[in-house]
C-alpha cells in the first residue's frame, strides 16, 4: 500500500500522518507530480483559507494534476471544498471534481462550527460499518450544498454537505483523524476502497 | 446538532502533568500522553494542554510532548502558555496540535491574533481570557491573573473576534478554584456579543454546574481540571447527567 498525503503547505498533516500510523500504514507526504500518481491512494488535505491554499497548490502545478487522479482520493476539510466547483471563501474558484459549491453559514449559528456533530443518510463504501447519527469532529466556517454527490449529511442551521463522493473522489468536511475510534474506521474504510473505473 | 464540549484541562511543566492527578490504572500520572489518553477514552471532546514551564529548556520539552500527543491521541487538541509568536505557533501546529491558545501576548500586542489567523486560519485561534469582576466590572488580569489592567472583558472578547479569533477561552478569577459554578452571566453575555464559539473555565465543582453552564451560561464548552484529574466527576457519568437535562452531547 503506498499512500501519499499531498503536502502543499496547507495544514495539519502531521495529525493524519499519524492517523494512518495508527492503522498501520506509513504515510509519504509529497508535492511530487510523479509520486503522487504513483500511489495506490491519496489524501488531499487542508487547513487554512480557500483563496491562498488554491494558490499553493497553482504554484506547485497541482491543481491541474489532482483532478486527472485515477485512484481513490480523500478530500478532508478544506481538501474536499478545494474539490468543488466554487468557494465564497475569498471568491476561489475550485478544482470542479465535486459538482456543487461551497458557501458561509450564515450568522444565525456561531461560525465556526466548532465540534463534534452527527453524519446521517450515510451512502458509500467510505461509511462501511458506521452507523447513522455517528458523531464526527468539525471545525469549520464555510459548508458544501447539497448536491447528487451527497453521501453524508449533517445539520448546523442549514442541511448540508459533510461528505461528497464523484467516481474515484471522496471528500469528507470532518477531520476523520480527530473523530476518535468512529474517525479512525473511516479512513480504515478509505485504505480498503477499490478503484472502480 | 451540534453538542456542547466537555474539556479537561492538564497543566504541563518541563514535559510532564503537575499538580496531582488521581486515576487508577495508569502506570505514570505524570505522562501528559497517558493522561490523554486515558480522557480520550473515557469520552473527553477536547483537550487543553496549558505550558506552565519557567524555562526555555522546559518549554522545548513540550514540542516533543505535542507530537507525542498528536501521535497517539485520536481527538483535537489545544496547547497554550507562554506563546507569542507566529513562529512557535507554527512550530507547535506542525507538532500536531489542533489549536494554541494566546493570552498576555494578545493583550500586549493584538495584532498577534490578526497574524496568527491569517496564517494558520480563525479555527485554530484561541484566545484566552483571565477576568475578574470588581465593583460590578470585569476586567481583563494579565500573566494568570496576576497583574489587572482596565480593560473591559467583553469589548476585549469583541475586539479579538473581530481581529480573527476562532474561540474565546474565558476563566472567572472570581470562580476560579471555588468549586461554586461557572460565571454564568458573564458567560451569557459574551454568548450573546459575540459569534464565535465560548468555553466557560473556571469554578466547576459538581454535575449541576455544568448544566447550568450550557443552559443559563450558553456556553459552547466547558473546561476544568481537577474535578476531572481527582476523578470527583467522571466524564462518562457527566455526560449521561447532561444527556438527562437536554443537553445535547457526545455519548
Amino acid at each position: 500500500m503506498k499512500l501519499v498525503i499531498i503536502n502543499y503547505g496547507a495544514g495539519n498533516i502531521k495529525s493524519i500522518q499519524f492517523a494512518f500510523k495508527r492503522l498501520g500504514v506509513d504515510a509519504v507526504l509529497s508535492n511530487n507530480p510523479e509520486e503522487i500518481l504513483a500511489a495506490d491512494k491519496v489524501v488531499f488535505p487542508g487547513v487554512g483559507e480557500a483563496s491562498s491554499a488554491m494558490q499553493m497548490l497553482k504554484e506547485s502545478g497541482l491543481d491541474t494534476l489532482i483532478p486527472t487522479l485515477k485512484q481513490p482520493v480523500l478530500g478532508i476539510c478544506l481538501g474536499m471544498q478545494l474539490l468543488c466547483k466554487h468557494s465564497e471563501e475569498g471568491d476561489t474558484e475550485g478544482l470542479g471534481v465535486f459538482q456543487t459549491n461551497v458557501k458561509r453559514f450564515s450568522n444565525d449559528v456561531k461560525v465556526p462550527q466548532m465540534g463534534w456533530n452527527v453524519i446521517k443518510d450515510l451512502k458509500s463504501d467510505l461509511f462501511k460499518g458506521i452507523k447513522e447519527n455517528e458523531y464526527m469532529y468539525l471545525v469549520h466556517s464555510y459548508y458544501a450544498e447539497h448536491c447528487n454527490e451527497t453521501i453524508a449529511k449533517t445539520d448546523y442551521g442549514i442541511n448540508y454537505a459533510s461528505a461528497l463522493q464523484h467516481n474515484n473522489f471522496y471528500g469528507v468536511q470532518f477531520h476523520p483523524e480527530k473523530s476518535g475510534i468512529q474517525g479512525q474506521k473511516i479512513l480504515e474504510n478509505f485504505l480498503k476502497l477499490e478503484v472502480k473505473s | 446538532m451540534l453538542t456542547k464540549r466537555i474539556i479537561p484541562c492538564l497543566d504541563i511543566k518541563n514535559g510532564r502533568t503537575v499538580k496531582g492527578v488521581n486515576f487508577v490504572d495508569l502506570r505514570d500520572a505524570g505522562d501528559p500522553v497517558e493522561l490523554a489518553k486515558q480522557y480520550a477514552e473515557q469520552g473527553a471532546d477536547e483537550l487543553v494542554f496549558l505550558d506552565i514551564s519557567a524555562t526555555l529548556e522546559g518549554r522545548g520539552t513540550t514540542l516533543d510532548m505535542v507530537l507525542r500527543v498528536a501521535e497517539q491521541v485520536n481527538i483535537p487538541f489545544t496547547v497554550g502558555g507562554g506563546i507569542s509568536s507566529v513562529e512557535h505557533v507554527d512550530a507547535l501546529l506542525q507538532c500536531g496540535a489542533d489549536k494554541v491558545s494566546i493570552n498576555s501576548s494578545a493583550v500586549k500586542r493584538p495584532d498577534l491574533v490578526n497574524e496568527l489567523s491569517n496564517k494558520f486560519g480563525s479555527q485554530c485561534v484561541v484566545v484566552a481570557i483571565d477576568a475578574k469582576q470588581v465593583e460590578g466590572q470585569w476586567k481583563v488580569h494579565l500573566a494568570g491573573g496576576s497583574i489587572p489592567t482596565d480593560i473591559d472583558l467583553f469589548e476585549w472578547a469583541k475586539e479579538v473576534e473581530n481581529r480573527g479569533a476562532g474561540e474565546i477561552l474565558f476563566t472567572s478569577m472570581n470562580h476560579d478554584g471555588t468549586k461554586n459554578g461557572f460565571a454564568n452571566e458573564a458567560l451569557a453575555k459574551l454568548s450573546e456579543t459575540l459569534n464565535i464559539p465560548i468555553i466557560a473555565s473556571g469554578g466547576a465543582g459538581n454535575v449541576q454546574h455544568f448544566v447550568d453552564t450550557f443552559t443559563d451560561g450558553k456556553s459552547d464548552a466547558a473546561l476544568a481540571a481537577s474535578v476531572f484529574h481527582f476523578g470527583e466527576i467522571p466524564i462518562p457519568e457527566l455526560k449521561i447527567e447532561l444527556k438527562k437535562n437536554n443537553i445535547e452531547v457526545r455519548l
